[in-house]
């Protein structure tokens, strides 16, 4: 094992996936040269060299649908797309192609492309880099969706979705890139399945979900439950959200009879819409209160720093919805 | 004019051409008795713009193309009545019914589809030749598309990628004078398309479309820039539809004359009366040509109309590679677990057919309402 920061596992997961296997290859804008917009693809140029770490053009639409091109010929692309909010650019390729050519073509042609991209808020980043676009994914059938919180789970998963022979929108939080965690290092640990939730913290009085940076902050949150207010929670981190582990968060909900989803996303339409829908389809009869959502704000993200922390959903948040979940039980 | 090549070749071009023309023909019709649905994009009076390209290219060679190739593949060699099934919806066509008419695919020769969006073929194309150059070989990947493609911005990334790249590729605009019921000089500031990449560092050229064997001359020189000197071209075929830009286009947006003129200029009757006056086929070859190709058209109906239908139980097949991973692909494929709607649908199973077949994406829903159900 080795400490690491996100954005070193990942890079981890790259080289030892190239080094693996001769297919596998990366591009996007300034992932050579420049070491990537967030270093994500640091040292990567010096190691593969310019055949297999490839500067684009910014044409996100022309280089995911490179990406969708090489896959069908053989190869296993890892696009990089500087942040979700550019990956609207290429939404074309991501939808309609790469998402529907194994399903149209009849299994003929297979896309085993993997796009990754940057999201999520605090960085003032203002309303054009630094939303969450994670249940627009979601929607798509014939992609996987990953978010990992770790990592380690950044690694495991990274790899995955390279070895997958499926379309993978792999999202990643810009506020998660600096975070450190343990990770194992080359061959110590096989790549994580996709559709395995991770059980952070066990808890048998509400069920605490939470993706990406929220994941975080719903543990953060079970903390001060139990410090404060003598609440067990049990806090999920689903880790893809397609396939998505919902049997773990079903046996969970089942036992505590209580959820809270929180993500830092739009709430109309979005992770928690989703998953407090299949919650109540499946579990209705042990809810004992109504599922409680925890989103981002309902707007642009706002630049000013005060306002951009308003919109983004913060452990206090999560404590409240979970209290409220848990009204006149407590 | 360029040389005719010998008469095995001239006999091949026309009966390619030919069956067509005459598959197009019959698909028309057949749309007519609604056995195919959804959009129908024919081809006719394309034709040697189509074969003369496939006729120089090399079996590793890839051909990508747009939502009206149901030519382009059985020029490619796709059997027609895979071609024709497909249309139908039928197990038997290309994709299993699954694509349609706007998705025609052939992965075994290399016809790489059939895309619905217009302009979204082009950086596809640019990633088949990718594959190509960094595995070290030989193929080259032809891209063809419509005048109207040319204003995408994919055509400016495309282009911009290929020359920056030195990608094995040569471009194709099958210029039919209008993206859809728009002319060129209507949708385009520049309506020489071939000048349209030269900004880029690709050269163009004009020719004719309506001429199978100058559509040869040009792809063959295009295919030895691509495979030998790195370097892409882009081709702007003038040729022309007869029929319209779908079967459901009045076609108000232009004159009977010109159509009218476009046809005296018919590629086909163009080339099998050019062979019989230089003495390369016989009328006789002529007509054996068409009645081959009306008996394989033919072939190609009974065989699409035999074919089943998919089953309903095959709705998610294709769909993902499924490997071990547990958790849900979609809403409704299970877990290894059952789930509610599973176990309830043995008791059920009138509910849940009604949902599968009204396309609900919670098909196993066990209470749901049926809406407009009886």
């Amino acid at each position: 094992m080795a400490t690491l920061r996100m954005r070193e596992a990942l890079r981890d997961a790259m080289a030892e996936e190239m080094r693996r296997d001769e297919a596998v290859f990366v591009m996007g804008e300034d992932v050579g040269v420049f070491q990537g917009a967030f270093k994500v693809t640091e040292g990567l140029l010096d190691e593969f060299g310019e055949r297999r770490v490839r500067d684009t053009p910014i044409s996100e639409n022309t280089i995911v649908g490179a990406g969708v091109g090489a896959a069908i010929g053989g190869l296993r692309p890892v696009v990089e797309l500087m942040t979700v909010n550019f990956a609207l650019l290429a939404l074309d390729q991501i939808v309609n192609h790469a998402a529907a050519i194994p399903y149209m073509f009849n299994g003929q042609a297979r896309v085993p492309l993997v796009v990754r991209m940057p999201g999520g808020g605090g960085h003032q980043l203002g309303p054009t880099h630094s939303h969450s676009f994670e249940a627009l994914f979601l929607q798509v059938p014939g992609l996987l969706v990953a978010c990992p919180s770790t990592p380690a789970d950044g690694k495991a998963l990274l790899k995955a979705a390279i070895r997958d022979d499926n379309p993978v929108v792999f999202i990643e939080h810009e506020g998660l890139y600096g975070a450190r965690g343990e990770v194992p290092e080359n061959g110590e640990a096989e790549p994580l399945s996709f559709g395995e939730a991770a059980v952070r913290r066990e808890g048998g009085d509400v069920t605490i979900v939470g993706i990406l940076k929220m994941a975080h902050v719903a543990e953060e949150a079970a903390r001060t439950l139990a410090n404060e207010h003598g609440v067990e929670a049990e806090v999920i981190d689903p880790r893809t959200l397609r396939p998505l582990d919902l049997d773990t968060i079903l046996a969970s909900v089942r036992k505590t009879n209580r959820a809270v989803i929180v993500e830092e996303g739009w709430p109309h339409g979005g992770v928690g819409a989703n998953l407090a829908t299949l919650i109540t389809e499946q579990a209705f009869d042990h809810l004992d209160a109504p599922v409680q959502r925890v989103t981002g704000a309902d707007v642009p993200m706002p630049y000013a720093r005060r306002l951009e922390q308003a919109a983004i959903p913060h452990p206090e948040h999560v404590v409240q919805a979970a209290l409220a979940a848990l009204e006149g039980s407590i | 004019m360029p040389d005719l090549p010998d008469a095995g070749a001239c006999y091949e071009l026309l009966a390619r051409m030919t069956l067509i023309r005459r598959f197009e023909e019959e698909a028309g019709r057949q749309y007519q008795r609604a056995k195919a649905g959804g959009f129908l994009h024919l081809a006719i009076g394309e034709e040697a713009t189509i074969v003369g390209t496939t006729s120089v290219m090399r079996d590793e060679d890839y051909l990508i193309g747009t939502y009206r190739t149901h030519g382009h593949a059985i020029a490619r060699g796709t059997d027609p009545e895979r071609v024709m099934a497909e249309l139908f919806g039928r197990v038997g066509g290309t994709s299993g019914g699954r694509g349609g008419s706007m998705h025609i695919f052939d992965r075994e020769k290399r016809f790489m589809g059939g895309y619905g969006i217009v302009g979204g073929n082009l950086p596809i194309a640019a990633g088949l030749a990718l594959s190509s150059e960094y595995k070290g070989e030989d193929a080259v990947t032809v891209c063809m598309f419509g005048d109207g493609a040319s204003n995408t911005g994919n055509f400016g990334e495309t282009m911009n990628l290929a020359a920056l790249w030195k990608l094995p590729l040569l471009f194709l605009v099958e210029n039919n004078l209008y993206g859809m019921g728009t002319s060129v000089e209507r949708h385009s500031a520049q309506t020489d398309l071939s000048k349209k990449a030269e900004g880029y560092g690709i050269p163009g050229e004009r020719i004719d479309g309506m001429d199978v064997i100058a559509v040869r001359e040009a792809v063959a020189a295009g295919l030895r820039e691509a495979r030998e000197e790195r370097r892409p071209t882009l081709i702007e075929a003038f040729t022309y539809r007869y029929r319209g830009h779908s079967a459901a286009d009045p076609e108000v947006y232009r004159e009977r004359e010109e159509v009218e003129e476009w046809r005296r200029k018919d590629p086909i009757e163009a080339f099998a009366r050019r062979c019989v006056e230089a003495g390369v086929l016989g009328e006789r070859e002529v007509a054996e040509v068409r009645e081959k190709a009306d008996e394989r058209v033919e072939a190609a109906v009974a065989a699409a109309e035999e074919s089943p239908e998919p089953a309903l139980d095959s709705l998610y097949e294709s769909l993902y590679v499924v490997g071990e991973a547990g958790g849900w692909y979609a809403v409704d494929e299970r877990s290894p677990e059952p789930h509610r709607g599973e176990r309830e649908e043995a008791e059920m199973p009138q509910a849940a057919r009604k949902l599968a077949e009204a396309g609900a994406a919670y098909a196993g829903r066990p209470d749901g309402p049926v809406e407009g159900g009886d």
